[in-house]
């Protein structure tokens, strides 16, 4: 029975973490999300979600992760595809991951000299005549930069679905007539949407909760639900409506896991190894 | 399948050139003399001497690598426990609740995680710090350590286990002389994970660390805010070489980790 025994041993450092890290903290969100900054019980802040200044910015936050994963997914799904025909595809996947590894704050520093006042695409501007513009703290260089970040992150569960797809179905879609649109259309595309939705799951919660990037690059411009819940927290202290946007936030991405969930493992998880 | 075509080549020459061109573009400003982003003057080496004389930035790496360090080393252990206990379990539904809870903390927007254990640790009394931001990355780097460990734990064969015991193995024995030595490549894989995870961090240790204590990525972006200075891009051109080497040895390891496994499969 020494058997039984060891075995609880392995549970009990990670049913604490669990308890610890992962349920303590949501239910201590939802408590906090019932305080005002007094520290006096109200649901004050669920009635200030629903004012029209956080729905509006609930709105827009999803409206620029919409664009932001749309645009990663355009490039992302043909780069996996090509890549997975290249002769040395692993070598090639790695090269592309490798950016994915550099300190995200090192490469959104680089769009602030960029995307400058006297930065080469100005520079370029300025030579073919259309004359220097405002790049940074802009809606476009906020989604180009987000986009830029996240692309290798969608590249990789597109690459392993499509490389685990069967190149004979492709073949026997062509046999039977298909033309190559239909064959991406009925056979690829479907085969590899556990890869797509997985992609999609990886950008899009993160593009809710984008901070950093709102403010180096958007000077403030843009503010995500991830802002706000930093603005909350670190500038106004109010931890009550803090923790009141975080449980949207939450439930947005329970909603968000739900339709992009799959049965089988996708490629998610095997993340940055493969 | 079809070879690529130009077009398609194109396409990926153009990927990987917008991928790499914001990298390439800091480092090679890190060797400007003149000290903007914009107008390149003359190659200099000053603002590599000026990261290695800024003791404050120094001390800040060297926080950063030891709070990666053990957090990973804490994490993998944790991991490798909790991947052990899922793997006993045999009831199903208590099975993949505990799976669902693992992944609640990888798929949780860097923000939640960093405000609501920001709320933990004050709850409980942790002073925010060194002691914060490392119990912060140990928290979030032990589900993915359980991810890359699982999948080892369930392609073992039971027979394994059943012929060491059968030869008269200890419980202890089993465990360090059957399991960790076949899924070491996972334990490997996990650890190297909750290395980067724990370097690239930002959101999370911004979130809970104190006035005294900063991590690299925190120090950027208080850097950054303040504006240009060179000194980001020497240093980000060091980072650059760390981690293509980190990546060329980690790959290098795992080819020579996967070769015995499968050599005993066939």
């Amino acid at each position: 029975m020494q058997n039984k025994s060891t075995r609880a041993l392995y549970l009990i450092p990670y049913s604490a973490w669990i308890i610890l890290f992962v349920i303590a903290p949501i239910a201590l969100v939802v408590y906090y999300s019932l305080f005002d900054i007094h520290g006096d019980f109200t649901f004050a802040n669920y009635r200030a979600f629903f004012s029209s200044v956080y729905l509006e910015l609930t709105l827009s936050s999803f409206w620029y992760a919409f664009l932001i994963t749309l645009f990663s997914l355009l490039i992302a799904y043909p780069t996996a595809y090509f890549l997975t025909k290249t002769k040395h595809k692993q070598l090639w996947l790695l090269l592309i991951i490798i950016p994915s590894w550099i300190n995200l704050l090192l490469k959104t520093y680089a769009f602030i000299g960029i995307f400058g006042q006297y930065g080469p695409i100005n520079a370029f501007f300025t030579a073919i005549g259309i004359g220097s513009t405002q790049l940074l703290f802009t809606d476009f260089s906020f989604i180009f930069v987000s986009v830029y970040i996240f692309i290798p992150f969608m590249i990789l569960p597109i690459f392993n679905a499509i490389d685990r797809l069967n190149p004979a179905l492709i073949d026997a879609s062509r046999d039977l007539g298909a033309s190559p649109w239909t064959t991406f259309r009925r056979v690829i595309l479907p085969l590899t949407m556990n890869g797509v939705k997985s992609g999609i799951q990886v950008t899009f919660i993160p593009a809710l909760s984008l901070f950093m990037i709102t403010r180096l690059i958007a000077g403030n411009k843009v503010i995500t639900l991830g802002t706000a819940i930093e603005q909350q927290f670190l500038v106004t202290q109010n931890w009550g409506m803090g923790s009141t946007i975080a449980v949207f936030l939450i439930l947005f991405m329970f909603v968000i896991m739900l339709f992009t969930g799959q049965k089988e493992k996708g490629g998610a998880s095997d993340g940055k190894t493969k | 399948m079809a070879k690529p075509s130009n077009v398609q080549k194109i396409f990926l020459t153009l990927v990987f050139i917008i991928l790499y061109a914001p990298i390439f573009f800091l480092i090679f400003y890190s060797f400007n003399s003149n000290g903007t982003m914009s107008s390149f003057d003359s190659f200099t080496l000053e603002h590599y001497a000026a990261v290695f004389e800024d003791t404050r930035l120094i001390m800040i790496v060297f926080n950063t690598v030891i709070v990666a360090l053990l957090s990973a080393l804490i994490s993998t252990v944790i991991g490798v426990l909790g991947g052990l206990a899922i793997v006993y379990l045999k009831n199903r539904k208590l099975r993949s609740t505990l799976l669902s809870l693992n992944n609640v903390l990888i798929v949780s927007p860097d923000v939640i995680i960093g405000a609501s254990f920001l709320i933990l640790f004050t709850a409980v009394g942790v002073r925010l710090g060194f002691a914060s931001v490392l119990i912060s990355h140990i928290a979030f780097s032990v589900p993915i350590v359980v991810l890359m460990v699982l999948p080892k734990l369930l392609e073992m064969s039971d027979s394994l286990i059943d012929a060491a015991r059968d030869l008269g193995a200890s419980g202890k024995d089993v465990l360090t002389r059957v399991i960790i030595p076949y899924i070491k490549p996972g334990i490997f894989a996990g650890f190297f994970l909750a290395l980067t995870y724990s370097l690239d961090d930002f959101a999370v240790t911004f979130f809970v660390t104190g006035n005294g204590f900063s991590t690299l990525s925190v120090e950027i972006y208080s850097m950054a805010r303040a504006g240009i200075t060179l000194t980001i891009n020497a240093l980000s051109g060091l980072i650059f070489i760390v981690t293509v080497g980190l990546v060329i040895v980690y790959y290098a390891l795992n080819s020579r980790n996967r070769t015995p496994v499968t050599g005993v499969k066939k």
